[in-house]
């Protein structure tokens, strides 16, 4: 630790600190346009000059000056300050006076530390640098004649997506920030650029001139576009969700936010479902509330409880879970799954389904072995904590399937999940890495669980973990990457067969005769038999209310207070930014008014009788915090008598751009996936 | 003035032959084993005695630098860089020791390199020096076939490798820290310090840049001892230098002096004198492009070392002189400077990338009398914000040469302005 005096202030801080570290701690801001605690120190902006005792008689950049114990520092002295007025001149000279059309207005560095340290005149007579603006494809929208050259986007893209796409061309003033080659952006998490570019000169494309940040309400909210939980902001203006934006969260997205997360928010305002539809003669027709609550009560009342079924899709919220089991219960029907992908697994134990050694976990991680995944398509920020851990050196990953670039190497095992038995009994050479390591990870794709043979492998990657050592009372290195948001929140809610109960598989082929769709979007309806009469309640428009006999339209994550289950078990709570639109309605109070018109009504009248019964029934949706897991219990997962097939391990994504109702419905997403999949496909 | 006998370069001029046994008959390479065989500490300490100040320009004492790097390593191999990226508008120095005394580069660089524990030296060279770069390599070859590098090099016991890297040409490569990222195959930008060069440099591992010269210099001072170098030029300015003298002197010439003389003696007696008389002279820039300018009457009694040129607020930089005469338009030829540097900025950090194209730009109204006094104390007042908040010394290099002429020729730059007023006892002439 090192002592030092910052403004007459003392404060303590680690070794190796810098002195703009040692100032935060004093509660001193200094200014910075370069400097991001998340990246690489450039030191190039100088605007966070400060003046240190008993050195050199010229200002010091704070960012990159390493702590002393005994140091003096004046963060606000008139050396100081010349030197920052110096600075901020400097990138005004060339800096266009663009604000009032620029969408960085009102939340932008420059203008803010322009205020404390700008003159009001500017005394440069010269012409004023333009730049050419590139395109990088539909998400970043650049203007690099507003770029101040801090280098925070090329840092980003090289350290933390991996992806080095960006860098400097020309030198002196002439520098360009730039791709080289004209070309989209292909990293999935290339929208975070628009959130560290410190002025206008990177904004975000689909919400060019679209509103000023004051105008925008903002809700704290969670993301489920992935299973990842990441922390979000929602900014509103009205009825319209107008841009979402990551919160720092460190122990789940740091401050990162993946593509289709930031991005798929037009899809919210497309394809919606904004009233009842009620199929009549074969074609769907608009209906009331009433009219489908009365033909629904019907065909509840007329079809036997072990015929009524119920599938919930992946972006589903636990309460509605929870209101619909109670449902089922009052019904007497057991037939219910979460599984929309057909998954049949042994989910007995909440660790056999969980990412257990967490998100945060991966920096303790030293070896690494992925199992039918592509975390880059699936959850590309914990991707991104995976590349942020191998960075940090000493750690080794291996992959058992396909997938591109992850952005780190990784020993390319083939997709043969034969290769696991070959790890198991140590025969592979990646088997010593994985025994040699103190804390492995094993990480197997949800989407590996759909197989015919899902639980023989689910079975074996927690033997492989066992045999390992990755499973201890410190550390639990078994993982489930699950791509789909309400999935963890429903195999704890036990939205499973009960005795008895028909799978999602059984349902679709004919198992009942009445099947309760609830947001399941991506279930294979091809088998379903023409008599089968399908409920769909959702927000979107897309293949299963196509298929549907009755329409309930639901709200989006955006529209409800809502709690989801991360992959790694983190129970989070959405926030209603917006109403859903026109007749659609929470759909834990379409179920709730539904059981009241059937005569099995559920006994909760509010969101706070919901909760509370639903924390009485599965008592962690009570618990406020997240406790990591170790593992005490060697005894793995059933592998349900399957054996191991022989069929290649295969992505559960073709694109990562869309893969749910919201993002299909997404102009933006449909944009990326013509111009970055092809191009990231050639590359590769 | 220096005696010949004092001279370390005696082909400087390349009259005899550079290759080895050329070299060997004028005294290189005799007894290289018995220096190193004095051990590291003696030899830094030598060096620290002979008062040596790194001849590239910033004048940092050698020996002290030296001291730096570590004694024992912790596992990262220890490296010397010798920065052959002279670049600086009127020097030529290095470029005549690569042409004509190769082997005292060489035999410098095992014995350095010794001293620093080193077994591998990178010399990085101006890409434009083409023709010098394969004389260089050819006597590193030479070097290597006579046993001199490479294993137990020189029979010293001591492993020693030397490798020729080209640069691309880039004026900031030459800053050393830039140059390093340049060796490293990254684009020449300079590095934050700390940490220096000696903690972390080359590829993270304890590193030490020294010019050309400073190296080529080492072993003539093991061999003569550093009392006779330090007995050379003035206190605290010691031993002898290579000036390059270039502009309108009638014989343009690089010479090897003693630290200390007489700027006018110099130009006098080496260069044939200033075109049309020492009278003819105009202004004088004692130490390559970046250095401030000196007129006339501080040129008279000027003295050629460190301290004596930072006393006038100039400096001795890499001891390039270029002599202006009085047909020199001196606001022009500092715009010329203005333009090289604004062409040359790495564009790294705000004020150097922002500052030099807008002192450049003031610069060239200024010169096409389109400048008010205001304007022209306003291109003073913004030096002042780029020299000293830069991540290198280029906010410096960039900067200093407008603060010279703007205290050697602060009325004629100001006749310039578009408001000037001719004084009243100047108009009754």
């Amino acid at each position: 630790m090192a002592k030092l005096t910052i403004d007459g202030i003392e404060v303590e801080v680690p070794n190796g600190s810098s002195v703009i570290q040692a100032a935060e701690a004093a509660g001193i801001e200094i200014p910075r346009f370069c400097y991001h605690e998340r990246l690489s120190v450039a030191g190039n902006c100088r605007m966070c000059l400060v003046e240190i005792e008993k050195m050199p008689p010229k200002p010091v950049a704070s960012c990159a000056q390493p702590v002393s114990d005994g140091m003096v520092v004046h963060t606000d002295s008139e050396m100081v300050r010349r030197g920052r007025r110096g600075v901020m001149e400097f990138l005004l000279i060339n800096h266009p006076l663009d604000c009032p059309i620029c969408d960085q207005g009102g939340e932008c560095d420059l203008q803010d530390e322009a205020v404390a340290y700008g003159r009001d005149a500017s005394r440069f007579q010269e012409d004023k640098r333009a730049v050419p603006a590139p395109d990088w494809g539909p998400l970043v929208k650049p203007t690099m004649t507003r770029c101040i050259h801090c280098t925070r986007c090329v840092r980003f893209t090289t350290e933390v997506a991996g992806t080095a796409e960006l860098g400097a061309t020309y030198r002196g003033e002439s520098t360009q920030i730039g791709t080289f080659v004209q070309k989209a952006l292909s990293s999935e998490l290339s929208g975070n650029i628009i959130d560290l570019c410190p002025v206008g000169a990177l904004t975000s494309k689909p919400y060019a001139f679209t509103a000023r940040p004051w105008e925008l309400r903002k809700t704290d909210s969670i993301d489920v576009l992935d299973a990842l939980g990441a922390n979000i902001r929602i900014d509103t203006r009205g009825p319209d969700v107008l841009r979402i934006l990551p919160r720092i969260n460190d122990d789940v997205n740091e401050e990162w936010l993946g593509d289709k997360s930031r991005f798929s928010v037009d899809g919210l305002k497309r394809r919606r479902l904004d009233q009842p539809w009620l199929r009549e003669h074969g074609k769907l027709r608009k209906a009331s509330w009433e009219e489908v609550f009365e033909a629904v009560t019907n065909k509840l009342k007329a079809t036997a409880p072990e015929r009524i079924g119920t599938i919930a899709g992946d972006l589903v919220d636990v309460e509605t879970l929870f209101a619909q089991k109670s449902l089922f219960a009052s019904l007497g029907s057991p037939n219910l799954d979460c599984r929309q992908d057909g998954a049949q697994f042994d989910a007995s134990r909440r660790e056999f389904y969980l990412f257990n050694s967490s998100v945060a976990g991966i920096d303790d991680a030293d070896a690494l072995l992925l199992i039918g995944t592509n975390p880059r398509h699936e959850a590309p920020v914990l991707n991104a904590r995976i590349r942020k851990r191998w960075l940090a050196g000493g750690f080794e990953a291996a992959l058992v399937g396909e997938a591109g670039d992850l952005t780190y190497p990784a020993t390319q095992l083939g997709a043969d999940p034969q290769v696991l038995n070959n790890l198991l009994d140590g025969s592979h050479p990646f088997a010593a890495t994985l025994a040699n390591a103190k804390k492995p990870m094993i990480i197997l794709g949800a989407g590996q669980l759909a197989r015919p043979d899902g639980a023989a492998l689910h079975a074996l990657a927690w033997q492989l973990a066992a045999k390992f050592g990755a499973l201890s009372p410190e550390w639990h290195g078994f993982n489930v990457l699950h791509h789909a948001a309400a999935r963890t929140g429903g195999l704890d809610a036990g939205f499973l067969p009960g005795p008895g109960g028909k799978t999602t598989r059984e349902m679709l082929t004919g198992g009942v005769d009445l099947l309760w769709l609830l947001g399941a979007d991506e279930a294979d309806l091809s088998q379903l038999p023409a008599s089968t009469f399908v409920i769909y309640q959702g927000h979107h428009g897309d293949q299963s209310a196509q298929r549907a006999d009755i329409i309930l339209p639901g709200a989006a994550y955006t529209e409800k207070d809502a709690t989801y289950v991360s992959t790694e078990g983190r129970v989070q709570r959405a926030q209603v930014a917006v109403k859903a639109p026109g007749l659609a309605r929470e759909d834990w109070r379409i179920i709730r008014a539904l059981s009241a018109y059937a005569g099995h009504v559920l006994r909760f009248d509010n969101l706070e009788e919901l909760r509370a019964q639903l924390a009485k029934a599965t008592p962690l949706f009570g618990q406020a915090e997240f406790r990591r897991l170790g593992n005490a219990d060697l005894t793995g997962p059933s592998a349900l008598g399957q054996g191991l097939g022989s069929a290649p391990l295969t992505p559960v994504f073709a694109t990562y751009y869309q893969t749910d109702v919201i993002s299909r419905a997404s102009k933006t997403m449909a944009e990326c996936v013509a111009t970055i999949t092809p191009h990231a496909e050639a590359a590769e | 003035m220096l005696k010949d006998s004092d001279r370390i370069y005696q082909n400087l001029y390349g009259q005899g032959d550079w290759r080895l046994a050329a070299a060997r008959a004028r005294g290189d390479w005799a007894g290289t084993a018995d220096i190193i065989a004095r051990g590291r500490d003696a030899l830094v300490e030598e060096m620290k005695a002979s008062g040596m100040r790194g001849r590239g320009g910033a004048g940092f004492p050698t020996g002290m630098k030296w001291s730096f790097m570590p004694k024992t390593s912790d596992g990262r191999p220890s490296y010397l860089v010798i920065n052959a990226d002279e670049s600086e508008p009127g020097t030529c120095k290095d470029r005549d020791i690569i042409r004509n005394e190769p082997h005292k580069l060489i035999e410098g660089a095992l014995i350095a390199g010794f001293s620093l524990g080193a077994n591998t030296a990178y010399i990085y060279i101006r890409g434009e020096y083409y023709n010098e770069a394969v004389r260089l390599q050819a006597a590193i070859d030479e070097a290597y076939e006579a046993g001199l590098l490479g294993k137990n090099a020189a029979g010293s016991g001591w492993d020693f490798d030397l490798v020729l890297h080209r640069g691309a040409g880039a004026y900031i490569c030459g800053e050393e820290s830039a140059l390093l990222e340049s060796l490293e195959g990254k684009k020449g930008m300079p590095r934050l310090k700390p940490p220096f060069p000696a903690a972390m440099g080359l590829y993270g591992c304890p590193t030490t840049v020294n010019n050309v010269e400073t190296i080529a210099g080492v072993p003539t001072i093991m061999r003569r001892g550093a009392a006779w170098f330090a007995g050379l030029g003035r206190p605290k300015n010691s031993g002898t230098k290579i000036f390059s003298i270039s502009g309108h002197v009638n014989t343009p010439c690089n010479v090897e002096e003693e630290l200390g003389v007489p700027l006018k003696d110099m130009i006098e007696k080496h260069a044939g004198g200033v075109r049309g008389g020492w009278d003819n002279l105009q202004a004088i820039i004692p130490g390559g492009a970046s250095m401030p300018i000196l007129n006339k009457a501080m040129a008279d009694v000027q003295l050629m070392d460190f301290d004596s040129l930072a006393a006038v607020k100039s400096g001795m930089g890499s001891g390039a002189i270029i002599v202006m005469d009085k047909s020199v338009d001196v606001v022009k030829a500092i715009w010329r400077l203005s333009k090289f540097f604004k062409h040359e900025s790495c564009g790294q950090c705000t004020p150097c990338r922002e500052g030099t194209g807008w002192m450049m730009r003031q610069m060239d109204r200024i010169v096409r009398n389109k400048a008010s006094l205001a304007d022209i104390a306003l291109l003073e007042q913004v030096t002042t914000q780029v020299a000293g908040h830069t991540i290198c010394a280029f906010g410096e290099a960039s900067s200093w040469p407008i603060q010279g002429l703007m205290r050697a020729f602060g009325p004629e730059v100001r006749a310039r302005a578009t408001d000037y007023v001719v004084p009243q006892a100047q108009a009754a002439e």
